[in-house]
């Protein structure tokens, strides 16, 4: 990669996004971005989960070769055919599964002169001394000092902060104009954070831009010369330092005002306590070396929990789903012991789960709908071990209306079905059996607005009749619009404890991002 | 975050548009193209060669395809749970030695032959069951270690030699027993004309057809086969079930190993090894007939009769009997074709 000249460094953006979009068979997950990306800053990348962040990494990264618009690397109009031609025009990208980036079984250096040996007009017997050499040149170019030995060990000795390191220094010794830097220290300690940043700094004062994707706002606020939030595959706020937190995390979490004072699904005076304590935890510990928590779900309340990304909110569901059973505390449902160690346990109890990633935690691909709305409750549809089919079928038709799910019959398989009318089905299989508590991860992730309000209302109706509902989602408004009491959790612990009134939206954002 | 968006199908794709000719043309050939070609051999071989067309010779193709085929029917229990059992020939061939033993050496009758028989195949599958459900160990990696353990054991069981009636044992004896008659019938009897272990290949045929396609066992296999962490969100026990199809499928072929010991009258030590792989090819085939791509009963009797049909023609037509391993190999890997390329194409 030919240095970056002085004279590009002041005007010419690094990289320019231009309407830049993409959408998976017709639904739309990045739509129009434009965004220029000065050489020497660091500029930081909020979002939510599903809110296009990945998607416009990929892009960035030569993964998505199809999007609309235009990208400019250095002011040269650039075709990000294949994640090989975004390195050569100097893009790196540094994932955030570092596995994805380390080749087990190759020692440390040739881990180091990976993309060398990849490429094809390489030498073909860059071996022993020549190798160490590169290696070490390449080392270098992060000021790291690891021996001979540690270079000729294999990879899987280093440590996951250096394995970190590894993949930076590779993406470094490139020189590249644009490096991405995608949740770099969520595996990392503070210390080995620290280091990371200073390197972080180096980079931009060597003139090499950063984007900076992170959920971490103490990381970014120290780090970052700009940000900018992606929300539903559009960029709803821009930046420079000093930041504005709550401006950033209403842009973040919260969607338009519009769009949010009516509430279609809430009705009745909310905060008030509606029925008895239906489950109530003590002592229970998300994360190891955090306070303990307390919480009770009552029946007859939708309960909601508001938290970013790695908050403890699939923690807690797949606790008290017994899927990973909690390591401390008491959980009491009824005012009896309740410790389930197996989703059987739960789902006897009359707990169940609608799980946070519906392909990979809730739904049998190849599947009609009646067959994937039966699988937790096939024992009360078999006589003698026999599924009743014509039994399966009537309850699936039943699911199908309850629920306003768009397919052709209860025969279709589940591919054939949208994302929002995939997730009905995942929330229906558990109303076959009235539950207890009803717990849903992230239930709209994915999901059309009208699905939404169907599965809102549906977890509503539940509530009146008697369940305890908890809904667990990084989305504040998709919280407030159908929980009667909303939760603030923040790193395991709960911040905010709210019905009616006090949970107003800016309340909830404003203790997120005190929180952080 | 975005392999949740990208994977998801497109709203649109709910109202199919009209198939093409071709596509329909090809998604025919998929569904019942193995089912055609077992017809047309069938009719080939019946209409060219007269002794094809007599009943003994579809009998005997039949019996002679039973051991592979309930061997494959266990396959296709452990394929219905994602997962794979080489072990099943070693198994089979366990199957020989220990009957051999228990009746030769043992001089029991036949019926405690049989049970001792299943009792070794289910303690297999139990072997397998702790190897690939507790310690975590790949099953095809797990079942291959034990086929060399099955069949290192079956030697030991037997001194390193085959167990015939009347033979000299190492300490000098000989041995007091023999196969019993009613254990040899098993192969070589006849009830109403067919033999008895077509009766109990056709049998459980059916009954593991109920099972798999019909119970809710069967479909708790399936959906384990198909995406273990929803099952286990389901409430499913996963580990109970792998385990079971592992153990259901050391008795399908100690049963297998039955008909073998009865079919050779004695503890051939070497009975069994050629079974797994037609086994497995057998339950392969099966994927595919249908056009389902995956593990179905009915789908592995007929790769079963389908094999059979094609070594028997050819041994009519003369074909030399080691070129029966080609032939086979080739049957295997036109129906991956099928089940793989074709099918992924049409999904693509």
């Amino acid at each position: 990669m030919s240095p970056i000249e002085p004279s590009a460094l002041e005007s010419t953006p690094a990289v320019s996004l231009r309407d830049v979009g993409k959408s998976f068979g017709g639904k739309t997950v990045l739509a129009s971005v434009s965004l220029d990306i000065a050489p020497g800053s660091v500029v930081a990348l909020l979002g939510a989960n599903g809110a296009g962040k990945s998607t416009l990494i990929k892009i960035l990264s030569g993964v998505h070769p199809d999007h609309s618009g235009q990208v400019r690397v250095a002011g040269e109009l650039a075709a990000l055919q294949s994640p090989l031609a975004a390195r050569q025009l100097g893009i790196q990208t540094v994932h955030q599964r570092i596995g994805e980036g380390i080749v087990p079984g190759l020692t440390v250096a040739e881990n180091l002169v990976f993309e060398e040996l990849a490429q094809q007009r390489g030498n073909p017997f860059l071996g022993g001394r020549r190798l160490l050499t590169r290696a070490r040149e390449i080392q270098a170019a992060l000021g790291l000092d690891w021996s001979d030995a540690v270079l000729r060990g294999d990879v899987t000795e280093l440590g996951v902060s250096d394995r970190q390191l590894l993949i930076l220094a590779r993406a470094l010794a490139t020189r590249p104009r644009l490096l991405i830097l995608d949740e770099p220290t969520s595996a990392l300690s503070a210390a080995e954070a620290q280091r990371l940043f200073t390197l972080v700094e180096r980079m931009r004062d060597d003139g090499i831009a950063v984007l900076y994707v992170s959920h971490r706002l103490g990381e970014i606020d120290a780090l970052a010369d700009r940000l900018v939030v992606l929300r539903d595959g559009r960029l709803t706020e821009d930046q420079a330092k000093p930041f504005d937190w709550d401006a950033a995390l209403r842009a973040m979490l919260a969607q338009a005002q519009e769009a949010t004072t009516a509430r279609p699904v809430r009705e009745g005076e909310p905060g008030e306590a509606h029925g008895n304590v239906a489950l109530s935890l003590r002592g229970v510990r998300l994360f190891d070396g955090r306070a303990p928590l307390d919480l009770d779900l009552r029946a007859g309340e939708v309960t909601g929990v508001v938290g970013l990304l790695g908050a403890g909110k699939t923690e807690l569901a797949r606790g008290l789903f017994g899927a990973e059973p909690f390591t401390s505390g008491a959980v009491e449902l009824d005012g009896k012991p309740y410790a389930p160690r197996r989703p059987g346990d739960a789902i006897r109890a009359g707990v169940h789960l609608v799980p946070e990633d519906r392909h990979a935690d809730a739904l049998v691909p190849g599947w009609s709908l009646a067959q994937n709305i039966s699988l937790p409750f096939l024992k009360s549809l078999s006589r003698l071990g026999l599924v009743d089919t014509a039994k399966e079928n009537a309850l699936g038709r039943d699911i199908i209306g309850a629920l306003g799910v768009v397919a052709r019959d209860e025969h279709s398989t589940v591919e054939e079905l949208s994302g929002g009318n995939q997730q009905k089905v995942v929330v229906g299989r558990w109303l076959a059996e009235t539950p207890r508590v009803l717990i849903l991860d992230e239930p709209f992730r994915g999901v059309d607005i009208g699905a939404r309000r169907d599965i809102g209302r549906r977890a509503r109706a539940l509530a009146a009749e008697g369940a305890a509902v908890l809904v667990l989602s990084a989305d504040v408004d998709e919280v407030l619009e159908v929980a009667d009491r909303v939760v603030v959790l923040a790193a395991g612990e709960v911040h905010l404890d709210a019905c009616g009134e006090d949970a107003q939206r800016d309340r909830v954002i404003q203790t997120i991002s005190a929180s952080v | 975050m975005t392999t949740t968006q990208s994977t998801e199908v497109p709203t649109k794709a709910a109202i199919p548009p009209a198939a093409s000719t071709a596509v329909r043309v090809q998604n025919a050939v998929i569904k019942y193209g193995f089912i055609f070609v077992t017809v047309a051999l069938f009719l080939y071989f019946a209409l060219s060669e007269g002794s094809f067309r007599e009943s003994a010779t579809l009998l005997d193709t039949l019996r002679y395809v039973s051991v592979a085929a309930i061997l494959g029917l266990g396959v296709t229990l452990t394929m219905a749970v994602g997962g794979m059992d080489m072990s099943v020939g070693a198994v089979a061939g366990l199957g020989v030695s220990v009957a051999a033993h228990t009746m030769v050496v043992l001089n029991q009758i036949g019926t405690v032959a049989i049970l001792a028989v299943i009792a070794a195949g289910a303690l297999a599958g139990l072997l397998n069951a702790l190897l690939i459900v507790v310690l975590k160990i790949p099953d095809m990696l797990a079942t291959l270690g034990t086929m060399f353990v099955i069949q290192g054991a079956k030697l030991i069981l037997v001194d390193g030699q085959s167990i015939t009636p009347g033979m000299t044992r190492s300490d000098g004896t000989t041995a007091p027993g023999r196969f019993t008659d009613g254990f040899l019938r098993i192969d070589r009897g006849t009830v109403l004309g067919i033999p008895i272990s077509v009766l109990v290949f056709g049998a459980l045929t059916v009954v593991a057809w109920v099972f798999l396609a019909r119970t809710r066992w069967g479909r708790v296999l399936y959906a384990i086969g198909a995406n273990p962490e929803a099952a286990r969100l389901a409430g499913i026990r996963v580990g109970a079930y792998r385990a079971l199809a592992y153990v259901l499928s050391g008795v399908l072929a100690s049963i297998g190993g039955l008909i073998l010991a009865s079919r050779i009258g004695q503890g051939d030590v070497s009975a069994g090894t050629s079974q797994l792989l037609e086994a497995v090819a057998v339950a392969l085939v099966g994927t595919s007939v249908l056009g389902r791509g995956r593990p179905n009963v009915w789908g592995t009797a007929l790769g079963a009769v389908l094999i059979g049909i094609i070594t028997t023609g050819l041994t009519i037509k003369g074909l030399p009997y080691y070129t029966q391993d080609v032939v086979e190999g080739a049957v295997l890997i036109l129906a991956l074709v099928f089940s793989f390329t074709l099918s992924k194409r049409r999904t693509a």
